[in-house]
């Protein structure tokens, strides 16, 4: 089988319908489009300096702390869940792992609606905290940032806890008892030895919870009901509803770029912290 | 804005703490050296609690006769009933269906020669960056990209569309599992086959397809299941007059709580269960699980 044979297929049609698409963001930033939606081809950078305007700033600040703390908490939540599935004897691990994984892979939408049902005022959670006598009237916990926290925490948690697992599993236990013999504290140990060591998995998994998060605009739109604009909306609402291309792509560009620094710092990290090979 | 996220988090481990228990009561790590940390599976049995709470509120109310997540009013397949009766969510069922079955088909060809080309050709690392990229990309980028070269060419909008951008994380897709298997395969094989006088076809078809056979299928169930749930890019990609599955419960969703989304969920569930696992079998997964 010849080369071409094997590789020019799939690598024309990611070509055509992966890279242009992209170049075709990249060239459109650089546009700008009047009040109907039609562009004008002349190149300037106008879209970038409106991108720059307060208002949107705002919503990019308020779309990476609301990505931000779904990461943090997914680290703090997925490092010690995935350092429990590693402890567990090998036959439940494969079981634990997938019953992890399975919630990803069940219709998203559907999910996201079940968070509707729970967090709704005459909800469960709602009921529940009035019946230990916590709060006195039924508490609204729907359309809240902590709503939309709740719910991109739920989408993207597995996504943390999968490569934080592989991580911590590869690790050497002899490396941690060296270091305890030696007379290194547990915590030390944890610090200087384990944390390193895990750390690119962990910036693996952040990136996965944290790109996601930031350009989501359905889990922001349906429970945090249109109060939490995020960077997702916006670039909907300027693509398909304003039809404002230019700064749409000029959004876009701002996620790919945020991912593009993430993917290089992570390869950074990892190379320094390589893990020992045991091949 | 956390405190609400960790109360919810810590009354929902309060209230249905089923899957939980039995999580936690599973014998706890035997490590060699000094005490074993209890915490952490406490930690995995509350994210177990928190990941299937919510998957069991849809469930349950599926069953319900009333459809009310609040109160139990009897066991009922009334809702099953109505899905199976509602024109508008059949008809994006199989539009879905379509979609997923070509895309998936589709996907297995471009990514298995790639993946193969790949392992045998290219020694640098940047093909295989752009050929997993899409993987990575995010979805909205990659939505706004594809509408743009869809309305830039004159293409037309339609189901058509939607699944050519399928194909494209599902080539990746594709590629990332039978590259990952081509990487445990013996290429004593191939060679003992043309030195046997077979040609380079028949080697093809007979050793190196049959060699990925697990991981082309493992990474079309992946393909296919991924798109049958593929919202985003679907929503930009399609056309007005042939929503997809996920188009339709997203329109059902946004005004409010409607019983018929829970049945539709519920079998949703079950079908995204039973291609895991299944996927779950043909890749590396289940052997490794007999090494340790």
């Amino acid at each position: 089988m010849g080369r071409l044979l094997l590789l020019g297929p799939g690598l024309l049609y990611l070509t055509v319908l992966f890279l242009l698409p992209i170049a075709a963001i990249v060239g459109i930033s650089f546009l700008e489009s009047n009040r109907f939606g039609q562009l004008r081809w002349e190149v300037t950078f106008a879209s970038f300096e409106r991108a720059l305007d307060p208002l949107y700033l705002r919503v990019l600040a308020t779309s990476v702390v609301i990505a931000g703390i779904t990461t943090l908490l997914a680290v703090l939540i997925g490092y010690p869940t995935a350092w429990a599935i590693a402890r567990l004897p090998p036959r439940w691990r494969l079981v634990v792992l997938i019953l992890v994984v399975l919630p990803f892979w069940t219709n998203f939408l559907v999910r996201t609606y079940a968070w509707i049902v729970l967090l709704n005022t005459e909800g469960p959670i709602s009921g529940v905290l009035q019946g230990v006598g916590l709060i006195e009237s039924p508490l609204q916990l729907l359309y809240t940032p902590g709503a939309v926290i709740a719910g991109l925490l739920y989408a993207y948690l597995p996504l943390m806890i999968l490569p934080l697992y592989v991580a911590i599993d590869r690790l050497d236990p002899e490396l941690r008892e060296a270091a305890r013999d030696l007379g290194a504290s547990r915590a030390r140990v944890f610090l200087t030895v384990t944390l390193p060591m895990t750390l690119p998995g962990a910036l693996v998994g952040a990136i996965f919870v944290f790109v996601p998060s930031l350009g989501n605009f359905v889990i922001p739109e349906l429970l945090g009901g249109g109060k939490t604009v995020m960077i997702g909306n916006l670039i909907r609402d300027q693509f398909l509803k304003t039809r404002n291309w230019p700064l749409a792509s000029v959004l876009a560009l701002s996620i790919l770029g945020i991912l593009l620094v993430l993917l290089i710092l992570q390869s950074r990290l990892s190379r320094r912290y390589a893990p020992v090979s045991h091949d | 804005m956390t405190e609400s996220l960790s109360v919810a988090a810590e009354r929902t481990g309060g209230g249905a703490g089923d899957e939980g228990t039995g999580a936690a009561m599973m014998p706890a790590g035997r490590r060699r050296w000094a005490r074993p940390a209890r915490w952490p599976m406490l930690v995995l049995a509350g994210v177990l609690v928190f990941l299937y709470t919510p998957i069991a509120v849809v469930v349950v109310m599926a069953f319900n006769e009333t459809g009310s997540a609040y109160r139990w009013s009897g066991f009922s397949t009334r809702w099953f009933g109505e899905l199976a009766a509602d024109q508008v969510i059949l008809g994006a069922l199989g539009n879905t269906l379509v979609v997923a079955a070509g895309a998936t088909a589709l996907s297995i060809v471009l990514g298995t020669l790639l993946a193969i080309g790949l392992a045998r050709y290219v020694r640098s690392g940047l093909l295989d960056a752009f050929a997993l990229g899409p993987a990575v990309a995010p979805d909205i980028v990659m939505a706004m990209g594809l509408l743009t070269l869809y309305v830039t060419l004159g293409f037309s909008l339609g189901l058509h569309s939607v699944l050519l951008a399928h194909v494209v994380f599902g080539t990746a897709l594709v590629t990332a599992t039978v590259r990952a298997r081509l990487g445990h395969l013996d290429p004593a094989l191939e060679e003992a086959s043309r030195d046997l006088g077979a040609s380079a076809l028949q080697t093809f078809w007979r050793i190196t397809i049959p060699g990925v056979m697990p991981a082309i299928i493992a990474g079309g169930l992946l393909t296919f299941t991924l798109s049958l749930d593929e919202f985003v890019i679907a929503f930009f990609t399609d056309g007005p007059a042939t929503p997809t599955l996920p188009i339709v419960i997203y329109s059902l969703v946004r005004f409010g709580i409607t019983p018929e989304v829970n049945a539709l969920g519920a079998i949703l569930l079950l079908v995204s269960i039973v291609t895991v696992l299944v996927a779950q079998r043909l890749t590396g997964l289940g052997g490794r699980d007999a090494d340790t």
